[in-house]
Order: C-alpha cells, then sequence, then structure tokens
C-alpha cells in the first residue's frame, strides 16, 4: 500500500504558444512508482498521445486498450512492437472547445532492473460526439530504469494552452 | 515555432526550447507514418463495414428479418 505521493517537480501548463512534447527529465529513482497526471486537449485531430520512458525509441512497446465511446459496444485493440506507447488520449479539434481529456499513466517499479509496464486511463471530454473511456496496459521490452518521461501528440499536431502535466512519486515504504 | 517544454525533476526548472533540426525532421516522419496508418485503418473499417452491409443485404434477401439479422 502506498504510503507517499509527492509531487516531483512542478506541474507544466502549456503557454498560448502551444508545445509539442512535454518532458519530464533526470527523475531521481528514490521512488516505487511514478504516476503522470494529464489534462490536455491539442491543435489538431489526432485522437491519442504517445509516451516513451527512458529515451527509449526503438520498437519495444506492446500495448492492450478497452474503450468505450458512449454508445454501442465497447472495443479493443492492441499493438506491439511499437518505438512508443499509445494508450493515452486526448481532447482534440474534434471536441467542444475549451474541453480537455483527463488522464492517468502509472509506472510500477520504475527503477528497477525488470521491463517496464504501465498502465493508463483516459477520459475525453465532449458536449457532443466523440466521447470516449479508454483502459490500457502495456510493457516497454527494456530494463532501463525510468528516468525520464516523454509526452507528445501525433505530429503534426500540438498541446494547446492550458494543457498540464504533473509527476508524482509514491512510494510503499 | 514549436517548441518542448522539460521539467528537469533534480533540479525542478522548467524550460521551454524550441525543437532541434532533427526532432523537428522526426516529426515530419511521424506525421507521415500516422497519416499513412490512418488511412489504413479507415480502410479496414470502410471494408468492414461494406462487407457487414453484404452480408446483410443476402440474409434479408434469404427472407430473415431486421430482427432475426440483429439476432445473429
Amino acid at each position: 500500500m502506498a504510503n507517499t505521493f509527492v509531487q516531483i517537480g512542478s506541474t507544466v501548463t502549456v503557454g498560448s504558444g502551444g508545445a509539442a512534447t512535454i518532458d519530464f527529465t533526470s527523475i531521481p529513482s528514490t521512488y516505487t512508482d511514478l504516476l503522470v497526471k494529464l489534462s490536455t486537449r491539442t491543435n489538431g485531430t489526432g485522437g491519442n498521445l504517445r509516451f516513451t520512458l527512458a529515451g527509449i525509441t526503438s520498437g519495444v512497446y506492446s500495448e492492450k486498450a478497452l474503450y468505450g465511446a458512449g454508445s454501442g459496444s465497447a472495443a479493443s485493440f492492441s499493438n506491439t512492437s511499437q518505438a512508443f506507447a499509445a494508450t493515452v488520449y486526448t481532447d482534440n479539434t474534434n471536441h467542444t472547445a475549451s474541453t480537455f481529456a483527463s488522464s492517468e499513466l502509472y509506472i510500477p517499479n520504475y527503477a528497477g532492473s525488470t521491463n517496464k509496464s504501465f498502465s493508463t486511463d483516459s477520459v475525453v471530454e465532449s458536449n457532443a460526439v466523440g466521447v470516449l473511456a479508454v483502459m490500457g496496459a502495456g510493457l516497454m521490452a527494456n530494463t532501463s530504469a525510468v528516468s525520464s518521461i516523454s509526452i507528445f501528440p501525433i505530429s503534426p499536431d500540438n498541446f494547446v494552452q492550458y494543457t498540464t502535466a504533473s509527476l508524482y512519486g509514491i512510494k510503499n515504504s | 515555432m514549436t517548441t518542448a517544454i522539460e521539467v528537469n525533476c533534480a533540479t525542478g526548472e522548467v524550460t521551454e526550447r524550441e525543437l532541434t533540426a532533427a526532432e523537428i525532421e522526426q516529426r515530419v516522419v511521424d506525421a507521415a507514418a500516422a497519416a499513412t496508418r490512418k488511412a489504413e485503418e479507415d480502410a479496414a473499417a470502410e471494408a468492414k463495414a461494406a462487407a457487414k452491409a453484404s452480408a446483410q443485404a443476402k440474409l434479408a434477401a434469404l427472407g430473415l428479418s431486421a430482427a432475426e439479422i440483429a439476432a445473429l
């Protein structure tokens, strides 16, 4: 059971110029797990965000996700051998103006010497079509400690102003 | 201007910088790959929908009602 929940660094709030990527670097290895909380919107139409861990951009990411879109049946998707993970979703220009998606990315045992697993959840907000809830899980088949996390929209999209990202460290003792 | 925002968790410093030429080039490659992938996904979804509609039409021609087709 986690008994600490400490913000690492400071919350990023994207300015008026937008941003192509948000990077957390030099993450200390003193926690057990990491949690990133996101409130995101992009200026394009790409539905999902991408993230990489420890600067690893080779085809070592695999993932599965379940999603529901507010009507119709739930569905799923899976990917293997990707150069990034892609189970975090975002609001974009298809969604009601000024609405933002809420997401979490959890990385247990991030500083250990085993392959790195992760889980994600996202809720895409809109007052019309396009609402979405996505639960994902995946693996980075690389044993590097997670000392950095990069989160970015599908190019050429950018994060818009007021997108935020916060990183937390969690200890189990 | 396309920028990256970096939080150095050791120092707490937040910096905003322009993307490097290599990063911009990679974004161009990524955009092309994403467009190709979306086109493939759209084509697959379209083909699946067309196959479903065709199958439903054939079932209807065999005499199944809409409710019976939906129940399958």
